[in-house]
């Protein structure tokens, strides 16, 4: 079996559009969600969420590429490029090299809405325009960045709600590891504009803490009224050890565990034997013990029962108070599909930086998260190993174990 | 509208949407050769036109449009045609 070590990442989120910035955010606790004026207009309940423009691209690719992003794959391209310059991979490397690509994205409603209407509007789909097929399916980020990356190695979009991220990580992981590919391009990309989360909002999920939205996530406190939607994307290079030793690349970290499994019960509420077990598999495949793992990064996205059961099955895992647990999104709010690869390089940035980033608004515990020893304060810890959780609709699980390079 | 402001309008959005630069505009152009115009992006061309003239190319009608200067033409017989028949 092969090593898989992380050569680039890149990211584009509401805490920052770089890695300096972002972890400058995560060191200051500092967040990134705000209001959306149009979500009253269009009938939401909660009009929170991350606060993301969109890049500007004109001039930077040309028409054609440009025509068949969607925005959650115009994210992507940036987090992208900026992963592959960080991993000093160019377009040289590209067309001489077999890359793949496993991204996870789950949805383009802004793409589908708008071109409906514009048909509707005249009764004739030719009114769409070319892009509009291109940025309507869930693969988007997938097509359009092979072929303004010119890749072809594996290519491939993971559909797996709120764990896209993390499992399409795990799969590049697998790819290396069995020997079938020896670069892969992984991540995650959300959409975040006012269409993307009318049905979510619809489920009273989101949290409607508006008076201060910097204070509306508040993951595994016993006052979390719900969750904040928020999106981006973000991008990790993976490698073989032993390809990224000989390109002189600069390695990151490691990927030494996936787990993963499907709760096989409610599709929206989660429970704890299925998120036990995907975190126990990752760490069987990385060959550690749960006390091996010096920093937990939780899902849990301030939600009453999606919080209640991670922490349960936490317990159960690492016992009482034991190893620091954060969830980052008491920052960045929920990323939704892009959540699962963002949240890695959180955690890498934690890893290289010497510290735990706070799990802000933390303040009471309830009965389940009085259990864990979750920090809400910056710690300046030392990280070899941590533990990614992801866990999404239907009851689909993925949990990456991450160490530092010696 | 005369061939003048056909010619004006089409040209702006062929440079300002389609990005084609302004120098390879000229009436003998190749559409597909000269300018670059694939089948994707008349799609595009369609949905321009049918907002700038007020109606909608069909594909079958531009068999033999081959250049630009083709192009003005059957644009400002459409323009004018829909005008007489108002």
């Amino acid at each position: 079996m092969k090593r898989v070590v992380i050569t680039g990442m890149g990211i584009y989120s509401c805490i920052g559009k770089n890695l300096e910035e972002v972890a400058n955010s995560l060191y200051n606790g500092k967040s990134g969600i705000g209001i959306d004026e149009n979500r009253y207009e269009y009938g939401y309940r909660s009009p929170l969420t991350g606060i993301l423009e969109r890049p500007k691209l004109k001039g930077v690719l040309d028409r054609r590429m440009r025509t068949g992003l969607a925005e959650e794959a115009e994210y992507a391209y940036m987090a992208t490029k900026a992963a592959l310059d960080h991993a000093n991979i160019d377009m040289d490397f590209l067309e001489n090299n077999e890359v793949g690509i496993f991204y996870g994205n789950d949805s383009s409603a802004k793409a589908v809405i708008e071109a409906h209407a514009a048909a509707a509007a005249k009764k004739d789909t030719m009114m769409m325009g070319s892009g509009a097929i291109f940025q309507s399916m869930n693969s988007t980020i997938t097509m359009n960045l092979t072929v303004i990356f010119k890749l072809r190695g594996i290519n491939m979009t993971i559909s797996a709600a709120c764990a896209s991220g993390s499992h399409s990580l795990g799969l590049g992981y697998l790819f290396i590891k069995n020997g079938w590919q020896k670069t892969v391009i992984c991540g995650g990309g959300q959409e975040t504009n006012t269409f993307s989360m009318g049905s979510f909002d619809a489920l009273n999920a989101f949290s409607i803490n508006t008076k201060d939205p910097t204070k509306a996530s508040k993951p595994f406190d016993k006052n979390r009224d719900g969750l904040v939607p928020s999106g981006g994307a973000a991008t990790l290079i993976l490698e073989d050890y032993d390809h990224a030793i000989a390109r002189g690349a600069n390695m990151i970290a490691e990927v030494t565990g996936y787990g993963f499994s499907s709760n096989g019960g409610h599709i929206s509420q989660p429970n704890d034997d299925g998120s036990y077990i995907a975190m126990q598999r990752a760490l069987v495949d990385a060959g550690l013990k749960p006390t091996d793992i010096d920093y937990i990064s939780a899902h849990a996205t301030s939600t009453p029962l999606g919080d209640m059961y991670e922490a349960m099955a936490i317990n159960k895992l690492f016992g009482n108070n034991t190893v620091p647990v954060s969830s980052t999104k008491s920052m960045t709010g929920h990323e939704c599909w892009m959540a699962g690869a963002s949240e890695i390089i959180y955690s890498i940035l934690m890893m290289q930086n010497s510290f735990i980033a706070p799990n802000i608004n933390f303040d009471t515990p309830d009965e389940y998260s009085a259990k864990l020893n979750i920090i809400n304060k910056t710690k300046e810890q030392k990280i070899n190993t941590f533990l990614s959780n992801s866990f999404g609709f239907g009851g689909t699980n993925s949990a990456i174990v991450v160490k530092k390079l010696e | 509208m005369n061939r003048e402001e056909i010619v004006k309008i089409t040209n702006e959005f062929l440079v300002e949407e389609i990005e084609i630069e302004p120098e390879l505009l000229n009436e003998e152009a190749s559409l597909k050769h000269d300018l670059g115009i694939d089948s994707l992006d008349f799609v595009d061309i369609v949905v321009i036109v049918e907002r700038k003239f007020g109606f909608k190319i069909k594909a079958e009608e531009m068999t033999g449009v081959d250049t630009l200067g083709a192009f003005y033409d059957y644009i400002e017989k459409m323009v004018n045609s829909k005008n007489s028949d108002a």
